[in-house]
């Protein structure tokens, strides 16, 4: 299957420290692929060099087969490429709603004057987007919780809603870093069927786990990393019985 | 259904808010003489402030140099209408062009940075601004100022009296907090939102960060401009000292005492920070010290403003 992203040996340097050394790997169109690796093994790191959070020192990445390395962040999240955070980053003096309609960014249109004359197509394009975000909300569980303030919630619910937000903007592929943390058991199974369904709709997910459980249900496909360093890459099964991912976890 | 604890809706809350803003203008109207004049100068500074808190409310950004924009609008409208005879109204577009190109000058090299360029530029430029004024007096008639500035009007439509004035400045007041809570509730003001809650995110979510600070900042620098031209109008005469540092000291109290962020908060901010010291004015000597007191007992117990305050009160009612 032809590949929606490809990381071409991706580097950064902090100092002294590579925290990520020259990475390659392909995410499928379609189908969840899960980065692993232990703490400090530099997986937010490489999230950040393939969302533009940051510049690679070295490497490239290409989104559809088009170099995207030295694009902005908002511009690559225009290309469809967009990501969840680690330390869950939520508009806190929005509601859980409002959050979600941010997320609409990209898929609408309308600036100062739309706001100040709202015309019939700015009223109905914000119908669609209170519809829409409902629906995400309803996505990922939330719906009870739609006018709560984010800054209110459970950390779990949290990391839901960003998902739902990251959804809003209608990514080819989605970053999700360490998705799982901070859940609950029903929360995780929710996130499991989530990331799923997510998938199945056509969107390719790459993730970030610790959660080996999570890892093995859900991914097709594993990246390992440790020290930076690209160890191992297969099916969950065959990387689970690679020694030198036993060795780096175990050691 | 949880109780709606936050977010940029929320409008009931605010009716009290409203009423009590709208009681003071009306009382004002009525009675007339100095209380309509406070009342009127609130009014301007309700429209600089709902400008302010575009760029600090609702996208969270900081400025010191918003009275420069105030003294572009006041000086263009002043320059314009004396020196070249234009009308009130071609004299204040004339300004806010004016003003929102030194904006777009200032706003878009500073604003690409991280950190705080901008506040710091804003400093600046509120200080160049007043040089200016001072300085070239073949325009602006250095300390001296400029008197005999026309009122308000479309025409032979003049707004003279207290009342007429009272009216025009209620009439414009409505229709920037209605602007103001329309963009609020916007695909723009999600962005603003977005951008003060976390730039990151907002990145993340193909938010332009510097574009959307750089309209609000516009948006800030057109209002004040507006405003300023308004106060040359009403009170006919502009000298540097009008839109000097002072301006921003109180903008800022306003918009405390109001409510940062809201739609309401900026009004109902202006009009008691305005009206405090005439209410203090027998206390003579302790005038000044019963102030400030009541300012801090406020922030105290409605650290969100007073719009804040009546939306505690709302919530504390619904359960
Ligand atoms: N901005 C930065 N400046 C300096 N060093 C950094 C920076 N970001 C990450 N590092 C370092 O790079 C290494 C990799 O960090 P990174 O956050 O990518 O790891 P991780 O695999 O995501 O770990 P965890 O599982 O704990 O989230 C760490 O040693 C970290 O201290
Ligand atoms: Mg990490």
């Amino acid at each position: 299957m032809n590949a929606i992203l490809e990381v071409r040996g991706a580097t950064r340097r902090f100092g002294g420290l590579t925290a990520v050394d020259s990475v390659s790997f392909d995410v499928p169109e379609r189908g969840v692929t899960a980065v692993i690796g232990p703490n400090g093994a530099g997986k937010t790191t490489l999230f950040n060099l393939i969302a533009g959070s940051m510049p690679p020192s070295e490497g490239a990445i290409l989104l559809s087969g088009n170099e995207v390395t030295t694009l902005p962040s908002e511009a690559r999240a225009g290309l469809g490429l967009v990501r969840t955070f680690q330390l869950v980053k939520l508009f806190q003096e929005l509601t859980a709603l409002e959050n979600v309609k941010v997320g609409f960014h990209l898929r609408t249109r309308g600036g100062l004057i739309a706001a100040l004359l709202r015309p019939r197509w700015q009223r109905q394009s914000e119908r669609e987007v209170e519809e829409r975000a409902k629906a995400l909300l309803e996505l990922v569980g939330l719906s009870a919780i739609a006018d709560s303030s984010a800054s209110a919630l459970p950390y779990g619910q949290q990391r839901l809603l960003e998902i739902a937000r990251a959804m809003a903007s209608g990514p080819r592929v989605l970053l999700l870093d360490e998705p799982a943390a901070g859940l609950n058991a029903e929360e995780s199974e929710r996130l499991a069927r989530t990331v799923r369904r997510i998938a199945a709709d056509g969107v390719a997910v790459l993730l970030i786990e610790h959660d080996m459980k999570l890892v093995m249900d859900i991914a097709d496909e594993v990246v390992v990393l440790d020290y930076g360093r690209k160890i191992a890459q297969g099916t969950p099964d065959a990387v689970r019985r690679d020694p030198a991912v036993i060795a780096a976890y175990l050691g | 259904m949880a109780v709606r604890s936050g977010g940029i809706g929320g409008r009931a809350a605010s009716i009290g808010v409203w009423v009590v803003s709208a009681s003071i203008v009306g009382y004002a109207f009525i009675f007339g003489g100095y209380l309509s004049t406070i009342v009127a100068f609130a009014l301007i500074y309700a429209i600089f402030v709902s400008g302010l808190n575009v760029f600090m409310g609702l996208t969270a950004q900081v400025s010191f140099g918003q009275s420069a924009f105030a003294a572009i609008g006041g000086y263009s409208s002043a320059v314009m209408t004396t020196t070249y005879g234009w009308a009130p109204l071609p004299a204040m577009l004339c300004g806010l062009v004016a003003a929102l190109v030194a904006a777009f000058l200032i706003g878009f090299p500073t604003l690409r940075l991280k950190g705080h360029y901008l506040a710091m530029a804003t400093l600046a430029i509120g200080l160049i601004v007043y040089e200016i004024a001072v300085e070239w007096e073949s325009v602006t008639q250095g300390y001296m100022g400029i008197s005999g500035i026309p009122p308000l009007g479309v025409g032979s439509l003049e707004a003279t009296s207290d009342r007429q004035i009272l009216l025009t400045l209620s009439a414009l007041t409505v229709l920037v907090a209605f602007a103001m809570s329309r963009i609020r509730q916007s695909r723009l003001g999600r962005a603003f939102a977005a951008v003060a809650g976390s730039e990151e995110a907002a990145s993340a979510l193909g938010i332009n960060v510097a574009r959307y600070k750089l309209v609000s900042f516009l948006l800030a620098a057109g209002l004040a401009s507006i405003s300023g031209s308004l106060f040359v109008h009403v009170v006919g005469y502009v000298s540097p000292e009008v839109f000097g540092l002072h301006m921003v000291v109180l903008a800022f109290t306003m918009i405390y005492i109001g409510g940062l962020g809201t739609v309401a908060g900026p009004i109902i901010g202006a009009l008691i920070v305005s009206l405090l010291p005439e209410m203090f004015r027998g206390l003579s000597e302790s005038q000044d010290l019963a102030y400030g007191l009541t300012l801090i007992v406020i922030l105290i117990y409605a650290p969100k403003g007073l719009v804040g305050l009546a939306k505690t009160f709302d919530t504390w009612r619904s359960q």
